[in-house]
């Protein structure tokens, strides 16, 4: 199959000796400019978009499109460029008929719509989503871009309001010990969640990036769930039910569990694990201007808290140099790092590991198909590896 | 900080009664919107199905995608049936019934998730009768059982013992 994104390359710092090498120079504009706007559009020079499924598939509304890694800057995905996976695809939802209801094991049931959500004290958090499924190519078959190997992970600033808020107001009664929270899309997709992470730092969020939630993103409220894998950050959320135990839904049992070589299967993993992913220099690019200095860059995240440390191999993994990282550290979100690095203009690899505030320390893919085998499928946040020809082109295997 | 009293004030004046900003829900209210199903059977409707009318339905809403035997198709539409013992082989092929714990999640997930472009629209007793097919056609029950709100949570999936809990941080990685 064509894959436009693994035909493309760029070129590291193109732009740059484009516009060096240019022998027009830039003249001053001699006509007026276009005028103000309702809405804003990015230049039309800019073509860096999300790498969606190919148009002959016959289940449009179900499936991942993928962010632009590569193209990023900071940490703050642009909302037009988050990733998406839907499983019956983008309800066209009123928010004046869009109701949160609680109930189950409860005092009071009650509901819910978005303007009595802002009456609430609102609280803003930049944190990432990242579907558990991201990086299940690396299990052995590592892909060829950080869109393909990591897209599926997006990192925004959300506003809304504490769910143990909501559920004071309902009272939950002792025995109450799950929340089954449910979407409003086709599918109704419904997860169990237990009920401390709730009470801990879960949200329901109405506004990403400054601005009303986006349709993709569950417009008009998301259950957010800092640090825990996207598909429990139910969108369109509809309904909290307080329980005593797990409803065993498809997505808990059937999918998004973990198949170990000796035939069982982890269930409800929930925390994402600390990963990097070098962005630039990165799989499809290349260095275009030969031998000398550029700037390695790229994402770090954890669901269990901030990134402390982050480290660059240019060495094939021989020594390890500490990468200067974003400030301040945010919990569950991303982490930019970056590291200048002189390219003697051999044959090498890139790769980063990260440490989180546990401790914890990111693995090699060797050592993370060597606990799981290659049939686990979701949760791999193993170290992404890039090589380097002597041409300058980056590849995500030994020869391109 | 200024953020965090706030909340502690409210917190404090909600559990004293003091305001309260949800609207009670009503029983009809909840009724209506509450289709949750538990693995003990609670929340299943009261209803009936069989094999052979289930055989019937998935003929004409179902094998579309999941194919007359419900094998799949293409890799695009899953594998219902088959793949026994295959779930701890280098090979596993994941099915309703080599890999599926619980049968309550096959009436859940039928009612609020299929037919895939017209989810919804299945009558109950059409679910449990589209639930007793794909579970004969695992050999999970008999050609003759009835499934029902009674006797659906009381089959025992093959996989039923497959799950763990999480057990990460569970690789350790070498500096």
């Amino acid at each position: 199959m064509k894959n436009p994104s693994r035909r493309r390359l760029l070129s590291v710092g193109a732009g740059l000796a484009a516009l060096t090498s240019c022998s027009k120079k830039q003249e001053a504009p001699s006509a007026l400019g276009a005028p103000m706007s309702p809405y804003g559009e990015r230049s039309p020079r800019e073509k860096s978009v999300r790498l969606t499924p190919p148009p002959d598939t016959k289940t449009p509304s179900t499936g991942a499109s993928r962010t632009p890694l590569q193209d990023s800057y900071g940490i703050i995905t642009p909302s037009a460029l988050h990733f998406e996976r839907h499983h019956s695809g983008i309800p066209d939802i009123d928010p004046a008929a869009h109701q949160l209801l609680i109930h189950g094991l409860v005092e009071q049931p009650l509901y819910y719509t978005v303007e009595d959500l802002k009456r609430f004290p609102s609280v803003t958090q930049i944190h990432f989503v990242e579907c558990s499924g991201n990086g299940r190519t690396e299990y052995g078959n590592p892909a060829p871009t950080p869109q393909e190997s990591h897209g599926l992970s997006s990192c925004s600033e959300w506003t809304g309001v504490p769910v143990k808020l909501l559920l004071a107001e309902a009272k939950l009664k002792p025995e109450a010990k799950w929340v089954i929270a449910e979407g409003a899309d086709a599918c109704r997709l419904t997860r169990s969640i237990p009920l401390d992470k709730l009470i801990d730092d879960a949200m329901i969020v109405y506004a990403q990036n400054g601005e009303p939630i986006r349709p993709a993103q569950g417009y008009p409220m998301r259950l957010f769930l800092p640090g825990w894998e996207g598909n429990t950050n139910i969108k369109w959320v509809h309904r909290l039910m307080a329980a005593d135990g797990p409803s065993m839904t498809t997505h808990e049992t059937a999918y998004y569990t973990d198949l170990l070589p000796n035939g069982k299967a982890r269930q409800f993993s929930f925390e994402l694990e600390a990963k990097s992913v070098i962005t630039r220099p990165s799989g499809g690019q290349k260095l275009a201007f030969g031998p000398g200095q550029y700037e390695i860059s790229g994402l770090a995240w954890s669901g269990r808290g901030k990134i402390t440390r982050v480290e660059v191999s240019v060495d094939r993994g021989k020594t390890w140099k500490d990468a200067e990282m974003s400030q301040p550290a945010f919990s569950k979100a991303f982490t930019r790092f970056r590291l200048p690095w002189n390219w003697d203009g051999s044959a090498t690899t890139l790769q980063s590991r990260c440490t989180d505030e546990t401790g914890y320390l990111q693995p090699t893919a060797d050592e993370m198909i060597e606990v799981r085998g290659r049939n686990f499928g979701y949760h791999n946040n193993s170290i992404k590896v890039w090589y380097i020809q002597a041409d300058g082109s980056v590849s995500h295997v030994a020869s391109a | 900080m200024w953020r965090a009293l706030s909340l502690l004030a409210l917190a404090a004046a909600i559990s004293f009664g003091q305001t309260r900003i949800g609207k009670p829900a009503t029983e009809d209210q909840i009724k209506a919107a509450d289709i949750t199903v538990f693995p003990d059977g609670r929340g299943l409707p009261a209803g009936k199905g069989t094999v052979a009318k289930g055989k019937d339905l998935f003929k004409s809403k179902c094998a579309v995608c999941h194919n007359d035997h419900g094998e799949g198709r293409q890799g695009q539409y899953p594998a219902l049936v088959g793949g026994m013992g295959t779930i701890n082989t280098p090979k596993p092929v994941k099915t309703v019934g080599s890999y599926w714990p619980y049968a309550t999640t096959v009436f859940d997930y039928i009612r609020r998730a299929m037919p895939y472009d017209q989810p919804g629209t299945l009558q109950t007793d059409e679910i449990y009768s589209a639930v007793a097919f794909i579970l004969n056609a695992n050999g999970i029950i008999g050609e003759n059982d009835e499934m029902n709100e009674k006797t659906l949570p009381k089959v025992k999936m093959p996989n039923r013992d497959g799950f763990i809990p999480d057990a990460r941080p569970d690789v350790k990685a070498k500096r």
